[in-house]
Order: C-alpha cells, then structure tokens, then sequence
C-alpha cells in the first residue's frame, strides 16, 4: 500500500462489529464431570456485550466512548484493544496503538521503581533499549527521582499511579485506548494529567478515552460514542452526547425509584412515616387537573430535561361544572423550596366559556436555564386570584440535567466588562 | 462498508504468537526475568537454593541407590549419570509443572492488555531454562572433580537438551491451554511428574535393568524422557552407557518417541493457536 494512502486512512475504523458471552448455568469445570455427563447439555445464557456497533475514529481525534454500568464500553475497549476476539465484524487499526485499561500492567510490588517501569513499558510495547531510554523522563514526569530503588510496595497508592500513567505517557503510541484512569491522584497530579491530555490532544494522537466523567468528556473530546445496552445510542457533539448519557442515567434513576415505592407499597401495611409528605391539594373541585408532565423540545414526555434546552409543562384539566374564563397557572419549585418559575394565563390567553365534561390540555413553554435539580410543579386552577378550583402541590417532577454547576438557582445570559480607570501620575 | 482493502489493517485479536516475533521474544524474556528475579526474594540463600535443591535430592538418591538399594553398582559413574539425570528431568518437571497454571497465574495481564498468549507458558520455559544452564555448570564442576574425562561427544548436549525442550514446548502448550478450561489438569500433572520420574529412569539407566527386565528397560526406551536420559549419559558419561539406538536395536524404535515428541510439539501448538483467542474470556 501506498504511504500517502495510509496517511489518508481513518485512525480506527469498527464495522459492524457483535459479541456476545455465554454465561453457563452451571459451569461444566472439571474432567469428571465432562466424563459422568458427557452429553449434558449445561444451559447458558447468552449476554450479547456488543450489538452491531459501527463507528469510524480519524487520525487525531479525541473520541469519548461513553455509557453506563454494563452498557458493553469495557468490553467495546477490550476488543479495539485485541484482548477479545469479536464474533462478528472487524475492527481495524491504522498505526501503533497502546492500550490503558489498567494502570501499572504487570506491576510487582516486591521489585523497585525501576524493574517494574521496565516490565510495564515492555508490556505497553516498547523495546528494553527504548524502555532504558525513555526511564529518565518517566522518572522526571513521576517526580519519583529521589523513589527509583524503592520496592513499589513500600510505595503510597499516589506514587504508583503517578509512576504508572508516567510510563503510559512516555510510550508515544499514535492511537492511545483508554480506560477512566484520571479519576486517580491528587489535584495537583490530576492537573498534570490533565495538562498532558492538553498536548496528546495538540499533537494529533488519536486518543480513544472511556469515561463516566461528562466534565472530561466536554473538555477533551472532539466527538463522543453512548452505549446503551451494547448498541450505538448516540454518536456526535460531546454536549449532546453528554446530556443524552446524564437523561439515560437519571430516567433509570427515576425508574428505579418507582420501582421502589412500588415495592413498598406491596409490603404488608406498617405504619411508617411518610417520607415525603402527602400530596396537598385543594380547591372547590367544579374543575380538576387530571394529569401533568413534562414535555422536551420535540413534544416528548420525559422525566429529565437537559439545561440550556426548551422545554413544556403540560396539564390536561377536566371541567365538572360550567366555568367562565377560569385562570390556570404553574409554580415551579426546586429541592430547597426556592420558587423558580411562575406562570400563569392572567395575561392571556383566555380560556372562554368552558363547558362541564369538558377537557383541556395547556402548556407552558420555557428555556430551561435552571441549575441541575430536581424541580417540582405545583400546576393550579383557579377562578381568580386565591379562589382555587383544583390545585395541586407537587404533582409531578423533573429532573434538570447538566454539566455545569452552579450556586444560582438559574443561569441567566451575562456578559463581563472592565473599565480601568486610567491612574494619573500628578 | 464492504471495501474492505479502504478500510487498512484488520486487527486479529488475541492469538497465540502475535505478528511481531521480536515484542514476543521481548515479552518472553521480560516475565522470565521478572520471575527468575523474584523466585527466591527474601530468602537468606536467595538463588543458591535453585542449585541447592537438585543436589540435596541427588544426595539421597544417591546414598538410598548406592548404599540401601545397591542400583549403581551395575554401572560406572553411577553419582554422575544420577546428578545429569536429576538436573535434566528437573528442566522438564519444573518447566511443564510451573506451565500449566501459568495463564492462570498471569490472569491479571491477559485480561488487560494484548500480548501473544503463548509469551506466557514459554516464559515458564524460558526461566526453567537459565536454571538449566546455572545447574549443568554444576554438573560439569561434579564431573570434572570426580574423574571424568572431557569428550567430544559432550557437544551432543546442546542438542539433546534442545530435542528436550521441543517435548517440554509442546506439553507445556497443551498443559497450559487445558488448565484454563480444565482445573483438574494441574492436580493430574502433578501425578504424571511422579510417574514420569519413576518411568524415564532418572535414577537407574537401561543398563541397570535389561539384563532381568529387558520388556521394561525397552519400554523405557519408548518414553522420550528415557531415551533422551539414555543418550544424554553415553553422551556425557562415555560407552559404558548405550547410546540410545545401540539400546533400541536401531533407529525403527527410537522413531516411536521422536513421533511422540513431535506430535506433543504439533498437537500443543495447535490446541493452543486455538484456544489462544478465548483465553481472556475463559479465565
């Protein structure tokens, strides 16, 4: 092949690749029992890891693969990396990669510093000369001068890893594979680290990084993968992918937490104390609010609603007696019972003459510029200012997702000037 | 995406020796050296103890054979042919014996990074073999000392011990692959190592019992750790020793433990090179 056609070639390219596990039942382990049953089927189960996962990774790019517990990432990496074979499809690499699922391969506590840089930089796939050469910037980047001839068990868990992501730095792969390792060291290490991922990225080595960290994730990355349940979820902008994977967490969240009350409610009756307070509602019932959610952008009903996006809250309102321009309204409150949001129809528009058994779904529109929290909505009927036909505190919740955090309860659009005063040398 | 020469190099996955012989052979020696370096840390003695252990068991070999049993009394040389067969069967019982759980041993290395898997067991290999090297200076020293003059035919134990190392290769390939489904093996080749010690003649030779048993002294002969005993003794020790295929009667015998040998060698590779693949999974 020719050189320039290599260069022009995509760093990693994975088409199409499947893999799955089995996972016996009763693991057939031992001579004797192949021999007393050698026509027992054991029954398996088959966890498929990866499904038809498809991506292409150019040279220089920072690619984030992300995805939650058990979503295949790990087993994604093991098979770029060539730890499993795939079942089906193929992966290729076009350049020299090294692979960091775990910091510090083949360390030995009982030999010093230097040996185990030795062992561990031959394993990551340098030569010994190399490794005897490169020793010394491994040792400086350490800042382990003064530690080389200490056995690595007499070593602080701050000294190992610094020693280990050192060597993995000083390897100079063109395609570096690696797993959460920064999540390790004290600040002032991670800060280095973080400053070295900084010239990795400058000088146009590939990097393919496996992460739980949406921080890094948006700070590094130029495109990110989400795995869900081994499949290709999202594939794109690093925002986007970020808020996608932080609405999959926490609407598993909300689930789960459903989940729970559902059980408890299936426990024999106890008098426990309620954990959160019953829901209060009141009014003099001629109209009531039968249902409310949460909708995104597109219309969608969803528990979670990422920051910065639009967003709608929806009721839908039953009449039981005629009414007369009746007023509807919204509050919206967060975890600390600061008011966020107050909306209601008194400036229009007006609902007319609404007729018993009549229904009606209204929404309300709004950029969501709220600090990640959970939110409460306290939508509200009413026949004037106090007069309340149906309102109901709490009644449904949303989560608000994003990466930023902040002291405000909101976060408005500003902008920072400075004027300096000119200081006049009289 | 179905062009798939657009696409560049296809990884293999895991295999048993990789596409780069010389990170292989880097790899190998690294985890040789790490164990080898490791083996006796913290002993006073340190690595004296390597030599120390085939001299202590040669030492009561040698007076159970020699004062109780009356073995060496039929063969010159009998201490010397004891020592070398001791110092050889040691290479073999100690490399097979540290292969087989070898994989299973390096579990965290397999399961997080790409390397040949056949680095593994072949490190194995490779420590037993320095020891072999430390050891037979020992020997040589032993014989010198007692008497025995230097010959030509010294330069046949190069060899013998290279034909050695193929079986060793081969069994230890098989072993090692197997454990990792099996666990039974190792406990089985424990066993084996006992029966194998009894069955090669490392304390007695063809000699020593042809002449009241020549079906067992023959089927000896079929074990290719026996034959290459028996060769390595008329090598070192000079004619009072057959050589192997004065022994066999002729080659047409001896074809029996070199096919053994090379099929061991054929059959490992093979069941290796095919679980190679999965080992990362199996653990």
């Amino acid at each position: 092949m020719l050189m320039g056609v290599t260069e022009a070639l995509p760093a990693v390219v994975v088409d199409d690749v499947s893999k799955s596990f089995r996972l016996p039942h009763e693991r057939v382990h031992t001579l004797k029992e192949r021999a007393l049953h050698p026509l027992r089927r054991s029954g398996h189960d088959t966890l498929r890891a990866l499904r038809e996962v498809s991506f292409v990774v150019e040279r220089g790019e920072f690619f984030g693969i992300v995805g939650r517990n058990g979503s295949g990432k790990s087993t994604l990496l093991k098979c770029l990396a060539g730890i499993y074979a795939t079942d089906r499809g193929q992966i290729y690499v076009n350049g020299r990669m090294s692979t960091f699922i775990e910091l510090g391969v083949g360390f030995n506590p009982d030999l010093p510093a230097r040996d185990n840089v030795m062992i561990n930089a031959t394993m990551l796939g340098l030569s010994p000369r190399e490794a005897r050469r490169r020793f010394d910037s491994v040792i400086d980047f350490a800042e382990l001068r003064d530690f080389t001839d200490l056995k690595l068990k007499n070593y602080s868990s701050g000294m190992m890893v610094r020693l280990a992501f050192s060597v993995m730095i000083q390897v100079d792969a063109e395609i570096l594979l690696i797993d959460e390792v920064l999540a390790v060291g004290d600040a002032s290490f991670q800060q280095k680290c973080f400053e070295e991922f900084e010239r990795i990225k400058r000088s146009h080595s590939t990097v393919l990084f496996v992460t739980h960290d949406m921080g890094s994730v948006q700070r590094f990355c130029d495109r990110a993968l989400l795995l869900e349940n081994g499949k290709v979820v999202d594939l794109g902008d690093p925002e986007h992918v970020g808020n996608r994977y932080l609405e999959l967490n926490f609407s598993e969240q909300a689930r789960a937490a459903e989940a729970d009350a559902e059980a408890v409610a299936a426990a024999p009756a106890e008098p426990v104390e309620p954990e959160v307070e019953a829901p209060v509602r009141y009014g003099d019932g001629r109209a009531e609010i039968v249902e409310a959610w949460f909708e995104d952008a597109d219309g969608r009903r969803t528990d979670v609603i990422a920051h910065g996006k639009q967003a709608n809250f929806a009721a839908r309102v039953r009449f039981i007696e005629d009414l007369e321009d009746p007023l509807i309204g919204l509050n919206l409150v967060n975890s600390h019972r600061d008011h966020c949001l107050s909306a209601s129809n008194v400036k229009g528009p007006k609902l007319g003459t609404c007729r018993a058994g009549q229904e009606l779904t209204f929404r309300i529109g709004f950029e969501c510029i709220f600090t990640p929290d959970r939110y409460f909505a306290t939508p509200a009927i009413a026949a004037g200012p106090g007069a309340w036909i149906d309102r109901r505190e709490r009644f449904v919740d949303v989560m608000v997702t994003g990466i930023e955090r902040s002291d405000s309860i909101v976060t408005i659009p500003y902008d920072v000037t400075i004027d300096r005063a000119e200081v006049s040398a009289s | 995406m179905s062009a798939v020469t657009g696409l560049g190099n296809p990884i293999k996955g895991p295999s048993a020796i990789g596409s780069d012989p010389q990170r292989f052979w880097h790899l190998t020696r690294a985890l040789a050296v790490t164990d080898f370096k490791l083996r006796f840390f913290g002993s006073a003695l340190g690595y004296a103890w390597q030599l120390m252990r085939p001299l202590l068991l040669f030492g009561v070999l040698l007076v159970v054979f020699t004062q109780i049993a009356h073995f060496g009394d039929a063969v010159p040389n009998y201490a010397e042919g004891l020592l070398l067969g001791i110092v050889l069967f040691t290479f073999f019982s100690e490399s097979t014996g540290g292969a087989v759980t070898s994989l299973v041993n390096r579990e965290s290395l397999v399961r997080k990074i790409e390397f040949p898997r056949l680095a593994v067991p072949l490190s194995v290999v490779l420590q037993a073999t320095f020891n072999l090297a430390l050891n037979t200076i020992v020997v040589l020293i032993f014989m010198l000392v007692s008497g025995v003059g230097v010959r030509w035919t010294w330069l046949e134990l190069p060899f013998i011990v290279a034909f050695l190392g193929v079986l060793i290769v081969g069994v230890s390939m098989l072993l090692s692959a197997a454990f990792v489904r099996y666990r039974d093996v190792s406990p089985i080749w424990d066993v084996m190592l006992q029966v194998l010690f009894y069955a090669s003649g490392v304390f007695f030779s063809y000699e020593t019992i042809s002449t009241d048993h020549k079906t067992l002294a023959n089927a000896m002969l079929l074990n290719p750790i026996g034959a290459l005993l028996q060769q390595a003794r008329h090598a070192m020790l000079g004619p009072a020793y057959a050589s192997a295929s004065e022994a066999a009667g002729g080659w047409g015998l001896l074809m029996i433990p070199i096919g053994i040998t090379i099929g061991l060698f054929v059959v490992g590779y093979i069941y290796f090179d095919r679980q190679a693949p999965r080992i990362a999974e199996e653990l």
